[in-house]
């Protein structure tokens, strides 16, 4: 397993190499590519920020959980923080497995739940202004439950 | 008791600071220390109900009492990997 939070640019082909073994039929690899617009407005770069060391966790936890879960035989999670530019890989999510069906299960769940509950952000440049991106919510059994939130 | 309070994102804006100690009272929850704060946000009460809690990394829930030395760290929704959009 192979999970990692890095300011580098992610070498993707190096980690499908690294993890490719005999034992496997298929390799699902996800990749977080950094898009030239949101909602038609055009971006200039992002700046990816974390609390480090608990999303460095959240990530191994995920990673272990689908390995479980979807009883893939391995899988590599890497994000990159700091300033990224169009084009470039925001994340990188590679799965092997025996069979194509749990890899793509598993990568899908990966990416969907690490968007939810690892704590990195991110703030968008625009040509005309910069914003924090809208997060997604956080899962119910997260968010604290209480009435002072009313 | 003694907290360290760590904000990011949104909220590192918002308060105008990425980190502050702060001394509450024995037994103080983690409810009790976002009333506390919720104060210099009140403007944002949207931002303020869908913000998590983690305690020493771990996400916690309103209930739990803070320790002396703990790490709080108040995180908006997150929004990590690949961009949504329309």
């Amino acid at each position: 397993m192979h999970v990692a939070i890095t300011g580098a640019v992610i070498d993707t082909a190096r980690i499908m190499d690294e993890i490719r073994a005999g034992a496997d039929g298929a390799i699902c690899t996800f990749d977080g590519i950094v898009r030239n617009n949101t909602r038609g407005r055009q971006t200039l770069f992002l700046d990816y920020e974390a609390y480090e060391a608990m999303a460095l966790q959240q990530m191994q936890g995920l990673a272990n959980e689908a390995l479980t879960k979807f009883s893939v035989r391995d899988i590599a999670l890497v994000h990159r923080l700091g300033r990224l530019h169009v084009g470039e890989s925001s994340v990188l999510i590679v799965v092997a497995s025996a069979h194509r069906g749990a890899a793509f299960d598993a990568c899908r769940w990966l990416i969907d739940t690490l968007k939810k509950t690892v704590p990195i952000w991110k703030k968008e440049q625009f040509v005309d202004g910069a914003v924090w991106a809208d997060g997604e919510p956080f899962p119910e059994e997260i968010v604290p439950s209480s009435e002072l939130q009313k | 008791m003694r907290v360290q309070v760590l904000y990011f994102g949104v909220l590192k804006d918002l308060f105008k600071r990425e980190r502050e100690d702060l001394h509450l009272a024995d037994e103080s929850s983690v409810g009790d220390l976002m009333t506390l704060l919720k104060g210099p946000a009140s403007a944002q009460a949207g931002l303020w109900k869908s913000i998590a809690v983690a305690v020493n990394q771990e996400y916690v829930q309103s209930a739990a009492l803070l320790h002396d030395g703990d790490e709080v760290a108040l995180l908006p929704p997150v929004s990590g990997g690949l961009k949504e959009g329309h």
